[in-house]
């Protein structure tokens, strides 16, 4: 069984997944807040892999991700940082990232390392449904990895249906028509979750994009099995000097 | 049948290129249009509309003109395809009007688009201003300083111009930017992408757009000489739709050659350069496999020309194809030999074309030395795809 199915056969309310930016704020920091998220209370970490032209994300990711690439980050140095990590991290790790950097790796590299290090999953917001099951569906399956499909409030039915058959893990639902790190209230939110828990998913569903604090939380998270929350975190990275105090502060923010 | 070169697969892909790379969150936009850009195309109301506008709208057909100087002082047949006398100039408003029109059928209320030169941001204005239609182009902070006099037009006509700071502060940036306002805004918004990039259905689409200047060379050709081909047809690559739209209907008569003409900036290899076939790689940025520049990691380089359309990391992969099965024959100009050539058009025929232009102008001092054309080819085609209005600051300070 995955680390991700036995975490929510363990637990399926209110799972906090967090993102952060590998190589942000500073080149190594990667352990310390994985370390410092797992014993905070976060119940999985999404390690984001810094891209130059991250489409879908907002300022706060994108600056992010240019400041952990003139840090010197790159899939090389990540592998490097996390591939003992389980002797710390016993919690879901995810990787999460754009298709180009992963297929300058080589696709099948890039799962066979991921999947030697320990992680448990791979979002690639950029990868087709189309390709991933023409091309890359048995690599994935080889190395034993989930892949996390994104839906969001345009996605049809079917095609949430589609996605949901092609994911494992959880199925990532986007909270509104919108890029990381928006602000913006999305009027139709509950009737779009109310939609999405209609079809009888067979993945639990986690809500990202726009949950800033205690509250977004908690309501994204009253119907759902969790949230994940990315750009708030990295503003709180930002501030703090110490990561671990940075992180633990944040975790218990949203938590307490 | 053999696979035409023209048209890519039912996923998009010409050969290994192409495809839709792109967010859940742009794919049900991405779907309806590629599941009605055809059948919208081809409505014989469309069509109608479409033709009427290029005709008494944009002014064509675009004269092809022989370029008498010119040929004396190659030796060959030189015909000017005169995109710059197109309504604002250059080439790019074939493919606003088609998409505009596309836009509206589509039940669209607002347009967004990116810019480089500002050739497609002004052409995009301009038929939103004709429609009575929102406006929005994203330009780099670069290039808002070095095209302003499109930048005024495009406020004069109605426009909001948001300057783009992120990254490069050139064309590649303000793509990113707008696809991720099309993020935020998929209901309502349409975006004119400006070249023959993006994920599928866009390069095909702009592709056919922008087709009617090889349809009409073809045409003006055999009525001037009696020819059915050119030998060679020479068009600059940034994106590459008007190489696109001056290849398309020869790209399966094999004997005319298709010489791309990308931007070397300070030289291919000076680490400041543009040139996306020689120094790119197999990658995927704005929503298409294609070739592109980037570094080992896949860390997208920031290109240099300084001609603003052409200072742009990757290609459309129709040209990746064509690259790919060397069915295209890929050259680059410097910086300096596009000014040169920007000079030599100005002064033997008394037309200014713009910088991106220029570099196609600029490769005809070197097809002899560097053996591209066959002993027997006579009758060249360049696309002459814009004027230079725009870049006359530049051009003052290395006259
Ligand atoms: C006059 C002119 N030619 C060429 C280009 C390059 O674009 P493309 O390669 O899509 O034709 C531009 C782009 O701004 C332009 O303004």
């Amino acid at each position: 069984m995955s680390r991700l199915e036995k975490l929510f056969l363990k637990k399926n309310k209110g799972i906090l997944n967090i993102y952060f930016t590998a190589g942000f704020p500073e080149l190594n920091t990667v352990m310390p807040i994985m370390e410092a998220l797992q014993s905070g209370g976060a119940d999985i970490i999404e390690l984001g892999m810094p891209y130059s032209d991250p489409l879908a994300d907002g300022p706060v990711i994108q600056q992010s991700s240019q400041v952990a690439l003139a840090n010197g980050m790159d899939l090389d140095n990540l592998f490097l940082q996390i591939t003992n990590m389980r002797k710390a991290i016993s919690i879901p790790v995810i990787l999460m990232g754009y298709m180009n950097p992963v297929l300058q790796y080589g696709f099948e590299p890039f799962c066979a390392k991921a999947a030697a290090s320990g992680v448990d999953g791979l979002i690639l917001p950029d990868l087709p449904a189309h390709e991933f099951e023409t091309i890359y569906a048995p690599v994935i399956k080889k190395y034993g990895l989930d892949m996390i499909f994104l839906v969001s409030p345009e996605t049809s039915n079917e095609r949430v249906m589609k996605l949901d058959a092609l994911s494992s893990g959880f199925l990532y639902a986007v909270s509104s028509s919108s890029i990381t790190g928006s602000s913006a209230v999305y009027s139709g939110f509950d009737a779009y979750i109310d939609r999405l828990l209609s079809l009888s998913l067979k993945n639990p569903v986690l809500v990202g994009f726009g949950i800033s604090d205690k509250a977004g939380f908690q309501k994204a998270t009253a119907k759902t099995n969790g949230g994940i929350i990315g750009s708030a975190f990295i503003k709180a990275l930002s501030a703090g000097k110490d990561v671990k105090a940075a992180t633990k502060a944040f975790v218990s923010s949203i938590l307490q | 049948m053999t696979k035409r070169f023209s048209e890519p697969d039912e996923n998009g892909y010409y050969g290994s290129f192409g495809g839709a790379y792109i967010p859940e969150m742009l794919h049900r936009n991405v779907e309806e249009l590629r599941t009605r850009y055809l059948d919208i195309m081809h409505e014989p109301e469309f069509q109608q509309e479409f033709q009427l506008l290029l005709k008494d709208y944009v002014g064509r057909p675009t004269p092809l003109y022989f370029a008498k100087r010119l040929s004396e002082r190659y030796g060959w047949d030189i015909y000017l395809k005169r995109e710059d006398l197109c309504h604002t100039g250059a080439h790019k408003i074939n493919n606003t009007i088609g998409q505009i029109l596309l836009a509206i059928r589509l039940g669209k209320k607002r347009i967004i688009a990116e810019t480089g030169a500002g050739q497609h941001g002004v052409a995009t204005a301009t038929v939103c201003a004709l429609k009575g239609m929102e406006c929005v182009v994203f330009m780099g902070e670069k290039d808002i300083q070095r095209q302003a006099p499109n930048v005024a037009r495009m406020k004069m006509l109605g426009a909001k111009v948001v300057p783009v700071t992120s990254g490069s502060r050139t064309l590649k940036d303000a793509t990113n930017e707008a696809i991720r306002e099309w993020i935020n805004d998929p209901v309502d918004t349409h975006y004119i992408i400006g070249s023959v990039v993006g994920p599928h259905p866009y390069p095909d689409m702009v592709a056919r757009f922008q087709s009617v200047i090889s349809a009409e060379i073809r045409v003006q050709l055999k009525e001037k000489t009696g020819k059915e081909l050119p030998d060679a047809v020479i068009a600059c690559v940034g994106g590459g739709s008007n190489a696109a739209g001056a290849f398309y209907h020869f790209l399966d008569e094999k004997n005319v050659k298709l010489i791309a003409v990308e931007a070397a900036g300070l030289g291919v290899n000076s680490g400041s350069s543009a040139a996306t076939t020689q120094l790119g790689t197999v990658g995927i940025l704005h929503g298409s496999k294609s070739l592109l520049m980037q570094t080992r990691d896949g860390q997208i380089v920031e290109p240099h020309s300084i001609s603003a359309g052409l200072d742009y990391p990757g290609i459309g992969p129709l040209h990746a194809h064509l690259f790919e099965t060397a069915r295209g024959i890929f050259l680059s100009a410097t910086d300096e030999e596009s000014l040169a050539g920007a000079l030599e058009l100005s002064r033997t025929e008394g037309i200014i074309p713009a910088l991106e232009t220029a570099h196609a102008i600029a490769v005809l001092s070197t097809l002899r030395e560097k053996k591209v054309l066959d002993e027997e080819d006579r009758t060249l085609v360049i696309c002459l795809s814009g004027r230079g209005d725009k870049d006359m600051n530049t051009y003052m300070e290395h006259l």
